[in-house]
C-alpha cells in the first residue's frame, strides 16, 4: 500500500461470521479496507462475494462479529454507497430506456442534472436514450453503472459486471471502474471471477475462501503459500504469459474458475 | 350527440375511465402484470352479481370484490408460476360464484350482459360521479407511489438496497389496479377491461421507449378509444364496448407494426 493517502477504513470487520441459511459463508473474519481503493473481490462460486456486498448494504445481518461501513452499521438505505447487483435488468426495465431507468433511482429535486452529470461519467449519454432492451451486453452495463453513481457515492459495490462480456469489454469496465474509484474518490468493490482481467488495475485484492478472507496486494494474495492457507489444501499459482492460473491440488476444494 | 343527458354521461363516464385506465394499465403492462388486471376484472364478477342480488349499485360489489382479491395477489407474492395458477383457479371459481348469484336473480340475461360486456350509455349520473371519485382516489395514489413503485419495478434489488419494500409497493399497487378495474367494469364490462387497462398502455410502450411520454400516450390514447366508442355507437347504433375494444386492438396492431 503507498503511504500517504488516509488510512480510515472504508469497511471495517471484526471476528465476522454471515450465515446463509445452514451454511456459515463468513466464518469469523477481520479485515480493513482503506478508502479510495480499487478492490478486486476474488473467490470460487459459493465463497460469499455477492454475500460480502448484500451483508454491506445491510440486506443480510451479520450472525456476530461487528462491521462498520465508512464509519457506521450498515443500514439499509445508506445513499453513500453505489450498488450494482448482479442480476440481469427485469423485462420492466429492458422496455424503457436506459435514462429512465437510471432517473428512476435519482431524487426529485435536482434529479436532471445529476442524471446528467452519472451518464457523462460513464460516456453513456447516448445509449441512454435508446430502450435499454436493444443495448449489448457491455453498453447496458455501462448504463446501469450510471445509477451506482446517483448522489457521488463514497463506496462502490460492483457484483460481477464482467459477466457474460468478451475479454475487450471486460478490460473496458475494469478501467471504467479505476477511472471512477480515482474521479470519485471512492472505494470501489467489484466481484470478479478471475483475477486476470484484473491485473494492473486493481489496488487491491480480497480473496473469500472456506469462510475466511486475504486481502492485500496480488502478489501478496494470489500465491500458493495464501491461498493454500486460505483453503486449507495445497493450491499451486502459475505464472505463465502474464497470466495467473490457480491450480487445485491433491484433496483442493473445487475451486470453479478462479 | 350532445343533446341527450345520457351521451353527455356516456361521454363523461369514457373520459373518466379512459384516464385512469390509461394511466394505471401502462405501469400494469411495464410490471408485466396483465394476467392479474385480468384476473381481478372477473373476480369483480362475482361481486357485482353479488351486489345485484342484494340490491345494492354493480360498482359497489365490483370494487369490494377487486380490492380484495388485489390485495391477496399482492400479498401471494413474486413467484409467477405458482401465483398464476392459484389466480387462475381464483378467478374461475369467482366466475362461477357470479353465475350462481345471477341465477338467483329474475331476468339474469340482461343483467349478465350488462356485466360481462358493459353498457356505457346507459350509466347513471350518480354512476358517473361514484366514478369520478374511484378515479380521483386511484390517480391520487398513483402519484403518491408512482415514484418508489417504478424504482422497485425496474431495479427491485437496487430499491431493496435503499430501503424500499417491492412486496409493500407492489401490493399497493394491485390495490390500486383493483380499483381501475373495478371502475372499466363498469364502462365496457368485466370481460373487455383490456381494452382500456392493457391495449392503450400496450401500445403506448411499443411507441416511445420514454416512461413519461408513454404515460401520457397511453392515458390519450385509452381516453380517445374510450370516446370514440361511444361516438360511434351512436353513429351506427352498435355496442359501444364493441367499437371501444375494436378499436383498442387496432392501435395496438397498428403501434406494434410501425415498431418492427
Amino acid at each position: 500500500m503507498d503511504a500517504g493517502v488516509t488510512t480510515a477504513a472504508a469497511v471495517q470487520l471484526r471476528a465476522a461470521s454471515v450465515r446463509l441459511g445452514h451454511r456459515t459463508v463468513l466464518d469469523g473474519v477481520t479485515l480493513d479496507i482503506p478508502q479510495g481503493r480499487f478492490v478486486g473481490v476474488l473467490g470460487p462460486n459459493g465463497s460469499g462475494k455477492t454475500t460480502l456486498l448484500r451483508t454491506l448494504l445491510g440486506l443480510v445481518p451479520l450472525a456476530s462479529g461487528s462491521l462498520s461501513v465508512l464509519g457506521r452499521a450498515p443500514t439499509r438505505g445508506d445513499a453513500r454507497i453505489g450498488y450494482v447487483p448482479q442480476n440481469r435488468a427485469t423485462t420492466a426495465a429492458l422496455r424503457l430506456s436506459g435514462r429512465d431507468v437510471v432517473a428512476c433511482g435519482a431524487p426529485w429535486l435536482g434529479g436532471r442534472a445529476e442524471v446528467d452529470r452519472a451518464l457523462a461519467m460513464v460516456s453513456a449519454e447516448h445509449l441512454a436514450q435508446r430502450r435499454l432492451g436493444s443495448l449489448s451486453g457491455g453498453e447496458r452495463q455501462r448504463v446501469l453503472l450510471a445509477q451506482a453513481l446517483l448522489g457521488r457515492p463514497s463506496l462502490l459495490l460492483l457484483d460481477e459486471p464482467m459477466a457474460g462480456l468478451d475479454p475487450p469489454h471486460q478490460a473496458s469496465t475494469v478501467a471504467l471502474a479505476r477511472k471512477l474509484s480515482r474521479e470519485l474518490g471512492a472505494t470501489v468493490l467489484m466481484t470478479a471471477h478471475e483475477v486476470n482481467p484484473l491485473l494492473g488495475a486493481v489496488d487491491l485484492v480480497l480473496y473469500l475462501g472456506g469462510g475466511g478472507a486475504a486481502l492485500g496486494s496480488v502478489e501478496e494474495v494470489v500465491n500458493d503459500a495464501t491461498l493454500s492457507r486460505l483453503y486449507g489444501a495445497p493450491v499451486e499459482v502459475v505464472r505463465a504469459a502474464g497470466r495467473l492460473l490457480v491450480v487445485p491440488g491433491v484433496g483442493a476444494p473445487d475451486m470453479g474458475h478462479c | 350527440m350532445l343533446a341527450d343527458d345520457f351521451m353527455r354521461q356516456a361521454f363523461a363516464a369514457a373520459a373518466i375511465v379512459g384516464l385512469m385506465a390509461g394511466l394505471v394499465g401502462y405501469v400494469l403492462v411495464l410490471r408485466a402484470e396483465a394476467f392479474a388486471g385480468h384476473a381481478l376484472a372477473h373476480i369483480g364478477f362475482s361481486g357485482a352479481a353479488g351486489a345485484v342480488l342484494l340490491g345494492i349499485p354493480p360498482l359497489a360489489g365490483l370494487v369490494g370484490a377487486t380490492v380484495l382479491g388485489g390485495v391477496g395477489m399482492g400479498l401471494l407474492g413474486d413467484r409467477a408460476a405458482e401465483r398464476d395458477v392459484a389466480i387462475g383457479v381464483v378467478l374461475t371459481a369467482s366466475l362461477g360464484l357470479g353465475l350462481l348469484f345471477l341465477s338467483f336473480f329474475a331476468g339474469s340475461s340482461t343483467q349478465a350482459t350488462a356485466l360481462l360486456f358493459g353498457n356505457v350509455l346507459a350509466v347513471a349520473p350518480a354512476t358517473v360521479l361514484a366514478l369520478g371519485g374511484l378515479a380521483a382516489v386511484t390517480l391520487l395514489g398513483l402519484a403518491a407511489i408512482l415514484r418508489p413503485l417504478l424504482f422497485a419495478s425496474l431495479q427491485p434489488e437496487v430499491a431493496r438496497a435503499r430501503g424500499l419494500n417491492p412486496r409493500l409497493l407492489g401490493t399497493a399497487f394491485l390495490t390500486l389496479v383493483a380499483l381501475a378495474t373495478a371502475g372499466t367494469a363498469e364502462v365496457v364490462g368485466v370481460l373487455l377491461t383490456f381494452a382500456l387497462l392493457v391495449g392503450p398502455a400496450a401500445a403506448a410502450l411499443r411507441l416511445t421507449p420514454r416512461l413519461g411520454w408513454g404515460l401520457a400516450l397511453s392515458a390519450s390514447l385509452a381516453v380517445v378509444e374510450g370516446l370514440g366508442g361511444v361516438a360511434l355507437s351512436w353513429t351506427t347504433d352498435w355496442p359501444a364496448s364493441f367499437w371501444i375494444s375494436t378499436l383498442s386492438a387496432g392501435v395496438y396492431v397498428v403501434a406494434t407494426l410501425t415498431d418492427r
